[in-house]
């Protein structure tokens, strides 16, 4: 994998630091300060998931977890204990370099500063007007749905648990309640979405949690 | 010079006992006259020869009586505990027979061949122990006085005065390997006696000075030694017969003994044997079932169970007919079988009944040609005969009120005719009322009609009219002969009722044996088998039973138990089990464990035991009956044949499985091994040709081949997608995490992923607004719409659309994904389920064949169904369900509606 990654962003604006253990990469994370953390779950000597967690303690740097397939409960336990984003393997060079693209640039704006309009897939989100249009038609959101989709936006293109997003929207008291996640996500889609059954922005990360389409 | 000629019986017998030789231990008997001669102390010196040579030698029980000189033999030779065996309030030391078995050693000792175990133990007698012993393979050394021989007892009673209890069949001695006499001239015994150095527990002081009289001694010392003679003589014999040197006797002579139901009749048993031994001939112990022998006491009916046993030890054919004439049947089958001579008991009649009915030996002999017979007395004990005759079947009343009504009839048409026609003629209406009666009804009622027609005839009809004197002493002659007339007919009819009885009976048993043959014939497993025996069982014996039968590994099962039986403890199983590897009967009303609660039949197939049948009943003793116990173990026989029949069925179905299962192993080892093997070899070479000739290539060429790089490497990863998949759907480890979601949700997540490969397919979703939502686990749900829909998109032509679409139902969702392809081949549609099904006419290289079977895992994990049907207008359409179970979501709160305000004005 590491030899991959080296060959795929070889090419690329970025500098690669390599590291095959957790104690390695803990240490090259303190000590070069990387600007993004590409951390694959599969550790010869640590959990993935701790590694998170401990580099969070002191550190914002945007971490993107590499994982396999059916191993949703680590995913979930990773981006809760911290991590950004994630990637299943196998996945295309496309598609790392975008995730790596948004992660950073999340970085570099500071939380709850980020743009104030968002635009992409037909539609348009004005959070500083709290408007909403698709196409060049407004569309009447709920407080809840306004709330949730803002929340998606301001994390546009990252994945977001339905831990997190249920914390944002309805409070730490429902954060077991993703059915009440799921409901608004449908009427959002049926407000939003050209072809709900099929969405093309408001998209559904299996057992995971949901993105917004930023590309 | 012609080689001397052996008969098949004989080479036939030798064969049987060599094999039953091979493999079995070999028995050393040591013989004695009487206690007291050193039979313990010899055995116990050649043991420790033996022991010395390096045998392993075991000491299984040995008594010595506190003699130092004995009890110094046993130093250095290895002793097993004895059982105690606990017997109303006496505890008895037995010989442990399961501890032997377990040690297996070479040798066991084990002294008095002859003791009875206590109760409760697995044998009657410690021979049969010694008999299990053998057949497992150990050899045993064991001791045995002269008297407990069972054919010499009454000889020995006779000589001493002194009844001997415990006894062992002949056969058991005489099939010895070796025997060696412990001899002692009786002054030598006698000085021993005084010196008290022996030890004789069996009787009281009185006893046993009378036992050791010289005259007894002596009289016991020669009986040993004869018998001790004869058996060399039989070995002598033996060599000559087996060396083919022509014996100078003639042969082919064949005894025939009558065992009746009466005690006396062992006597009868152990002269025949005594016959049979000094003729070297076969003998055959035969009973003769009349009608009256099921009105026999239990008394009876147990000392005919004894006598045929004691024949059957003794060495005998036993053999049980069934008839009203006795002497007929036994002439009958004594022609039959070439039988030379028959043993028959002395008449015990008395004379003169003898004389008017005839006796047994009387017919025997009048109708016995050339067949001698013996006729030996069966002394009479001094108990004085308790059975009456079978009484005949006492008559109904309404058979008394028949031969009323018709001697009045007779009277009255007597009146009618007496005016015009002669006395005799009223005499012959008479005769014909009798001869009506008697031959409707039983003997009293004949009688009746009988002696009052006589005296109505006499009273109105015979001078002097109305008074009973007879002027005219011819009409006593009239009187006479309708008496004897009467009686006669009535005889008559009652033994062809009985014989028709008889043959009811027989038939009856036919039929019943007729009707469980047919209906084992139609089991088709064991469950059935079990149903149809104990129905029979239920309706012939009114008995229960359980049948055992052995599982995989061998161990005895009950099958299909009826609950709560007590007879199914492990008491009952242990005794089964006995019987299941001896093959031989035992429990209750055998001799063998008759402690047991049930009587358990081994099922022997042709080729071995397959089973035991336990059988209850209420009425255990109706078994000891030979017909009873015949037609018990005939049904056995049935139910043995059949449980054989279903078993080897099994197997042969196993088997066919097996080879198909193989056959599926080997097809998808092929097929697996091709589908991973095409894309890595079009990645490896297509990646081998990009490093060495990249620079070479066309821009074109290298993005081509980069794409096919691309495209092989994805058809992999969804192979090994779907084979981690189907491990975890089969090893069980799918773990289904359940949430309440819409299903839009997973249509949605599957068709983004599958943009790529449903491009010639338009899918279009249709779910009513309507639509609860569904407990399920969105990965999987995901897994089972891409499975249906690659499937579709596979086995469909392009531009064909695929439809999903949901309604509800009672209790469920029910989800649909419809495609207008070719359809399924017709009988196909639950078989793609099937793991590694593919379609008859699929081109390799499409896929294993495990998506659908993956779809069914992942529904039936969720608790519905999957099935495919023909869609109406052509095509494919799948269903699968998902139950609307466990506890529904909370509400979700009502969110007032409420305009939007600007975050910041």
């Amino acid at each position: 994998m590491r030899r991959f990654l080296r060959a795929a962003l070889g090419g690329t604006e970025y500098d690669l630091v390599e590291a095959s253990t957790a104690r390695e990469g803990l240490a090259q994370a303190a000590g070069r300060n990387p600007d993004l953390i590409l951390l694959d779950l599969g550790l010869p000597d640590a959990d993935g998931i701790d590694v998170a967690r401990q580099i969070r303690e002191w550190s914002r740097t945007p971490i993107i977890v590499l994982s396999a397939r059916g191993q949703e409960r680590d995913k979930i336990a990773a981006l809760d204990a911290g991590a950004d984003d994630y990637l299943t393997k196998p996945f295309g060079v496309g598609e790392l370099l975008a995730r790596m693209r948004v992660a950073l640039r999340h970085a570099q704006t500071p939380e709850g500063d980020g743009q104030p309009v968002f635009e992409g897939g037909g539609i348009r989100v004005d959070l500083a007007r709290r408007q909403v249009f698709r196409g060049e038609e407004e569309v009447h959101l709920t407080p809840l749905e306004y709330k949730l989709l803002a929340c998606l936006v301001r994390h546009a293109g990252m994945v977001l648990t339905h831990r997190q997003l249920l914390k944002e929207v309805w409070g730490i008291n429902a954060i077991t309640q993703t059915h009440y996640l799921r409901v608004y996500m449908t009427q959002l889609r049926h407000k939003l979405e050209a072809d709900p059954t099929q969405p093309r922005l408001l998209l559904t990360e299996p057992g995971v949690g949901y993105r917004l389409r930023a590309e | 010079m012609t080689e001397p000629r052996r008969s098949p019986e004989e080479l036939l017998a030798r064969i049987r006992e060599e094999e039953a030789r091979a493999g079995r231990g070999r028995l050393k008997v040591f013989f004695g006259a009487n206690p007291g001669v050193g039979k313990t102390f010899a055995m116990l010196e050649e043991a420790r020869a033996r022991r010395f040579e390096g045998m392993d030698v075991v000491v299984g029980v040995v008594e010595t009586h506190g003699r130092g000189e004995t009890a110094a033999l046993l130093v250095n030779l290895e002793v097993l505990p004895r059982r105690e065996v606990p017997y109303r309030g006496v505890t008895f030391h037995e010989f442990d027979l399961d501890a032997a078995l377990a040690r297996k050693p070479t040798l066991v000792l084990v002294d008095e061949l002859a003791h009875t175990n206590a109760p409760g133990s697995r044998h009657e007698k410690r021979w049969q122990d010694v008999e299990e012993l053998l057949a497992a393979g150990i050899s045993v050394y064991t001791t045995l006085n002269v008297q407990h021989l069972e054919s010499l007892n009454d000889v020995v009673a006779q000589i001493t005065g002194i009844q001997v209890r415990e006894t062992i069949p002949d056969n058991v001695f005489d099939a010895a390997d070796e025997v060696e006499l412990a001899d002692l001239t009786p002054d030598d015994l006698l000085t021993r006696l005084r010196q008290g150095k022996v030890y004789f527990a069996e009787q009281a002081e009185r006893a046993r000075e009378q036992f050791f009289r010289k005259g007894n001694l002596i009289a016991l010392r020669e009986l040993a030694l004869r018998r001790v003679a004869e058996r060399v003589d039989a070995q002598m014999r033996g060599y000559m017969v087996e060396h083919g040197i022509r014996e100078t006797w003639p042969v082919g002579e064949r005894l025939l003994v009558c065992v009746g139901a009466n005690p006396e009749s062992a006597r009868l048993v152990r002269a025949g044997q005594r016959i049979a031994a000094t003729l070297r001939c076969e003998w055959i112990a035969l009973h003769v079932e009349t009608p009256g022998t099921a009105s026999l006491t239990h008394a009876d009916r147990a000392a005919l169970v004894e006598n045929l046993q004691l024949a059957d030890e003794f060495g005998a054919r036993t053999v049980t007919l069934q008839g009203r004439n006795i002497a007929e049947e036994v002439l009958a089958y004594a022609r039959a079988n070439n039988v030379t001579r028959i043993v028959v008991g002395k008449p015990t009649r008395q004379r003169w009944v003898a004389w008017v009915l005839g006796s047994l030996v009387d017919r025997l002999v009048r109708g016995s040609g050339d067949v001698d017979v013996y006729v030996i007395s069966g002394e009479v004990e001094d108990r004085p005969r308790r059975r009456p005759a079978p009484r005949p079947p006492r008559s109904p009343l309404w058979e008394y009120g028949f031969a009323l009504g018709i001697v009045t009839i007779a009277t009255g048409i007597g009146w009618l005719i007496f005016r015009q026609l002669s006395l005799t003629d009223v005499a012959m209406v008479y005769l014909l009322g009798a001869v009506v009666v008697a031959s409707w009804t039983g003997r009293g009622p004949s009688l009746l009609a009988a002696l009052l027609s006589i005296a109505l005839f006499d009273f109105l009809f015979v001078t002097p009219i109305f008074r009973f004197a007879v002027a005219d002493l011819r009409y006593l002659l009239t009187f006479g002969t309708m008496l004897a007339v009467a009686l006669l007919i009535s005889g008559f009819t009652l033994r062809i009722r009985e014989q028709a009885e008889m043959a009811r009976e027989r038939e009856r048993r036919t039929a019943t044996l007729y009707a469980l043959s047919r209906d084992l014939a139609d089991t088709r497993n064991r469950r059935e088998i079990v149903e149809v025996a104990r129905r029979h069982l239920a309706e012939t014996f009114s008995s229960t039973m359980q049948l055992l039968a052995p599982d995989e590994v061998g161990n005895l099962q009950v099958l299909e138990p009826v609950a709560a039986d007590p007879a199914l403890d492990d008491k009952e199983k242990s005794v089964a089990d006995w019987v299941y590897r001896r093959g031989e009967l035992a429990g209750v009303g055998t001799q063998t464990l008759p402690g047991a609660r049930a009587m358990h039949l081994p099922l022997i197939g042709t080729a071995g035991p397959v089973g035991v049948l336990m059988v209850r009943s209420p009425d255990i003793s109706r078994f000891e009956l030979p017909a009873q116990r015949h037609l018990l173990e005939t049904f056995a026989g049935l139910v043995g044949g059949a449980l054989e029949r279903v078993t080897l069925a099994e197997r042969t179905q196993q088997a066919r499985l097996e080879v198909e299962a193989e056959r599926l192993r080997t097809s998808l080892l092929s097929s697996l091994s091709h589908d991973l093997r095409t894309p890595l070899g079009v990645i490896t070479g297509a990646a081998s040709s990009l490093r060495d000739r990249g620079d070479q290539m066309s821009p074109a060429a290298r993005v081509e081949l980069l794409d096919s790089v691309l495209q092989e490497s994805d058809r992999m990863n969804r192979l090994i997608r779907n084979l981690l998949e189907m491990i975890r759907v089969e090893t069980g480890s799918l773990e289904v995490q359940k949430e309440w979601q819409p299903l839009e949700d997973a249509v949605g997540v599957a068709l983004l992923r599958l943009d790529e490969q449903m491009k010639d397919h338009p899918v279009t979703v249709a779910l009513p607004p309507d639509l609860p939502l569904v407990p399920l686990d969105a990965v999987l749900m995901e897994e089972v719409f891409i499975n249906l829909l690659e499937n579709a998109a596979k086995y469909t032509p392009a531009g064909t659309p695929v439809e999903i679409t949901a309604q509800p139902i009672p209790g469920a969702v029910q989800v649909t994904v419809a495609d207008r392809g070719p359809g399924l081949p017709p009988g196909e549609e639950s078989r793609i389920f099937e793991k590694f099904y593919r379609a008859p006419d699929a081109e390799p290289g499409k896929g294993v064949g495990l998506g659908l079977t993956i779809c069914r895992g992942i529904i039936t994990a969720h608790g519905g169904r999957i099935w495919a049907e023909p869609r109406p207008g052509g095509g494919t359409q799948f269903h699968f369900t998902l139950p609307l179970s466990g506890p529904a979501p909370p509400p979700i709160p009502v969110e007032p509606v409420e305009p939007l305000e600007p975050e910041a004005a």
